[in-house]
């Protein structure tokens, strides 16, 4: 019972989490047809600018700085960069995406080391919200459970309810009648691809201190992000919403599940002291998203609920 | 590369342009210097950058020079492989790698190959930190010398302190799934069956290496496990994330490890570390030391101030080759390896000496939690915070407790 609750909760909170960062990938894919290679890249910038400015100011300014920042950045990047290189087709901008990525984490490393920083959570927030089991549940997590949901209403708002959010939602689908229609397209990409970059350095501000802010956090965290999109369906948000909560709560459960391969695949003969019989659920908890990926493609190549075959 | 690591590299060049006439004594540092394991490996290489350049100028090995040069592998077995390849291009003829039984046990393997096809041009492997017992048990190697205790004698004093416990009735092992792992726990279970038939194993849990993000999942697993104490072998990310989980759970099962040492576990921690986590080390600033030894770790701590003096033992590997190299009248690989053997150098924490059966080193270890800084017992800090490692009271072993056989039946070459 304990090991469902928690699992539920963690499952939950990492994968809002999960969310925040590929909301904006999945927005950006679905404008420009390319998977943003560098996406990871601004959930790390967040963090690092987040720990920087935490050091001159206050945790609760960076959480509205940071987030900002990035999203100027990816701005910049967008106008600047990627809009010169879409003449020359996806190959391009996938390339220069990936480049990007090991652009930024040197940069990071020239300025910040290579070593993780020492980004803490806030002492306001560093509390034990409540004990379950004996086990206490950190208050910043419950924040970090807020502020993905308040994103998440946000993001619905915005996209849903207002004309801005009609527009966008237009140029993703139809950007050229958007342009006839007397819109600045270019500009939209750039704000679309700001916001999501700003959702990244979000995710980056508060789960940077729960994790580590480290040079390698964008690698670690870069593939599973494509898992969630890819699992989700590309460019859907609301598969890719769907596709995060599973993940987080499937790799939270497996962590839990002490069975091991000889339990479950009794009726084949297999003996708990073989190599594969010895292999436990927990143990593959890491791989299980890479998993679901495989699986998916094979079976479902749209995803969840996309509406295109990858 | 970063700027400062440039500067180190352009200040050692000089040093070996100057003294032109003399000889440079090629090292391999084969470790990760990149990604999530990169700090374990910077940690490592600038010690080994310091040792080398305190021993050449102090007149050098016979008047040679030792260069070290790093050589990125990333954690991976197969990269090391390509980088020791390019090493021995390079003219090494020793190599230097800690960080992985996986990527140790890929280098002692091709290490033996080569010098089995390459008679006159052998390569020696001075291994300073994968302690799997098996390299030098049943895999042992004339070619390997290892200069860290392996996983049997750490565990050995972890579980003789833990006899002396009468309060921890229910132990969880948490580990990194490969071969080092595997080898902690199999030690963990054997010894505490032994020693303490009455403690009860808990959990035994091994998680990818290098791959979780947040232990919290398996910190809850423990906690529901009802344990009293958890051991774990986890070093480099999976030592801090670990314990930056164990601090926000709220729990203080104590933890028991071998490389509590790792940068930012402590800190992780925060004064949550104090009593509560333990290590087993070849020694730790806070010991009893001479000037000298003050002195280096001073040192070392301006040089390199992102990291604290952690690797004694790639000083005294270091240090033992220098001994060995002038016994030897040569620095050549063989004479060398031979000199090695039974070789026994005084060190800061006491005496080290190369066993010649195995080639695993003996010397003191000592059992430290955390504890503030207060400027005598505990004179330096690590992380960059008010906490160091202290001693705990009966923490010391002697060389000869924390000796373990062996079952290595060595083959040597012709004697040169």
């Amino acid at each position: 019972m304990e090991t469902i609750v928690f699992a539920l909760l963690n499952g939950v909170i990492y994968g809002l989490l999960l969310f925040m960062l590929s909301s904006g990938l999945t927005l950006i894919f679905s404008m420009m047809g390319v998977l943003n290679f560098a996406h990871a890249s601004f959930y790390m910038l967040g963090a690092y600018f987040a720990f920087t400015i935490m050091g001159a100011t206050s945790f609760w300014i960076a959480l509205f700085i940071a987030p900002v920042l990035v999203g100027l950045v990816g701005a910049v990047v967008e106008r600047y960069g990627l809009r010169r290189v879409h003449a020359n087709g996806h190959v391009a901008e996938l390339l220069f995406t990936f480049g990007l990525a090991y652009l930024i984490e040197e940069i990071v490393k020239i300025i910040y080391g290579k070593t993780a920083v020492d980004y803490k959570i806030p002492d306001l927030l560093n509390f034990h919200a409540f004990t379950i089991y004996g086990a206490s549940f950190p208050a910043y997590r419950m924040f970090m459970l807020f502020i993905a949901i308040s994103m998440l209403i946000g993001l619905w708002f915005l996209l849903k309810k207002t004309r801005a959010g009609l527009i966008i939602q237009a140029a993703l689908t139809h950007p050229h009648m958007v342009g006839h229609l007397g819109h600045n397209v270019p500009l939209i990409f750039m704000t679309v691809f700001g916001i999501g970059c700003a959702l990244a350095g979000l995710a980056g501000v508060i789960a940077g201190n729960i994790f580590v802010t480290d040079p390698a956090m964008a690698v670690q965290m870069g593939p599973i992000v494509f898992v969630v999109v890819v699992v989700g369906g590309i460019g859907s948000l609301e598969g890719a919403f769907l596709a995060s909560i599973l993940i987080g709560l499937i790799q939270n459960f497996a962590v839990g599940i002490n069975a091991n391969f000889a339990e479950i695949f009794w009726f084949l003969g297999l003996s708990p002291t073989s190599e594969i019989g010895d292999i436990t659920i927990s143990s593959l908890a890491p791989v299980m998203p890479f998993l679901l990926l495989v699986l998916m493609l094979i079976f479902r190549p749209r995803g969840l609920m996309g509406e295109q075959e990858l | 590369m970063s700027i400062k690591k440039a500067a180190l590299a352009a200040a050692v060049s000089f040093i070996a342009v100057s003294s032109a006439f003399a000889d440079d004594i090629k090292f391999a540092f084969i470790d990760p210097l990149s990604g999530p394991m990169g700090p374990s490996g910077e940690a490592g290489y600038t010690s080994f950058l310091l040792a080398a350049e305190h021993i050449n100028n102090n007149g050098g090995v016979n008047g040679d020079n030792i260069v070290v040069t790093g050589y990125d592998n990333k954690v991976n077995p197969k990269e090391s492989l390509v980088q020791l390849q390019k090493a021995i291009d390079d003219g090494a003829r020793f190599i230097l790698q800690g960080n992985g039984s996986s990527v140790a046990a890929a280098i002692i393997d091709a290490v033996n190959k080569h010098n089995q096809r390459n008679p006159g041009d052998e390569v020696v492997f001075f291994n300073y930190a994968a302690v799997t017992p098996d390299f030098t048990n049943d895999g042992c190697s004339f070619w390997h010398f290892r200069f860290d205790a392996h996983a049997d004698m750490k565990m050995a004093a972890i579980t003789d302190y833990i006899k002396n416990q009468d309060d921890i009735k229910k132990v969880y092992l948490i580990g990194q799934d490969y071969i080092f792992g595997q080898a902690v726990a199999a030690a963990a279970e054997s010894q505490l069956t032994e020693k303490r038939p009455d403690i009860e194993i808990v959990g035994n849990e091994l998680h990818p290496l290098a791959k979780v993000k947040d232990f919290t999942p398996y910190i809850q697993k423990i906690i529901s496990s009802g344990a009293d104490a958890v051991i774990t072998g986890n070093w480099g990310a999976d030592m801090s994330l670990l314990m930056k989980a164990a601090a926000e759970s709220g729990s203080n099962i104590p933890y028991f490890t071998f490389y509590g040492g790792s940068l930012g576990a402590v800190s992780a921690l925060g004064e949550g570390a104090i009593d509560r986590l333990y290590q087993v080390t070849e020694g730790i600033t806070n010991l009893e030391a001479s000037d000298e030894q003050y002195a280096l770790i001073e040192e070392y701590k301006t040089r390199f101030p992102e990291y604290d003096y952690y690797y004694h033992r790639a000083f005294n590997t270091l240090n033992a080759f220098k001994a060995a190299a002038e016994k030897a009248g040569s620095a050549d690989p063989i004479p060398v390896a031979f000199a090695l053997e039974g070789l026994e150098i005084p060190e800061a924490y006491g005496t080290l000496t190369v066993r010649a059966e195995d080639h695993q080193a003996q010397q003191n270890l000592y059992i430290s939690t955390v504890a503030k800084v207060d400027g005598e017992s505990v004179k330096y800090g690590v992380d960059n915070i008010e906490l160091g490692w202290k001693l705990l009271d009966g923490g010391k072993i002697d060389a000869s407790a924390a000796e373990q056989p062996t079952t290595c039946k060595m083959e040597r070459p012709a004697k040169p």
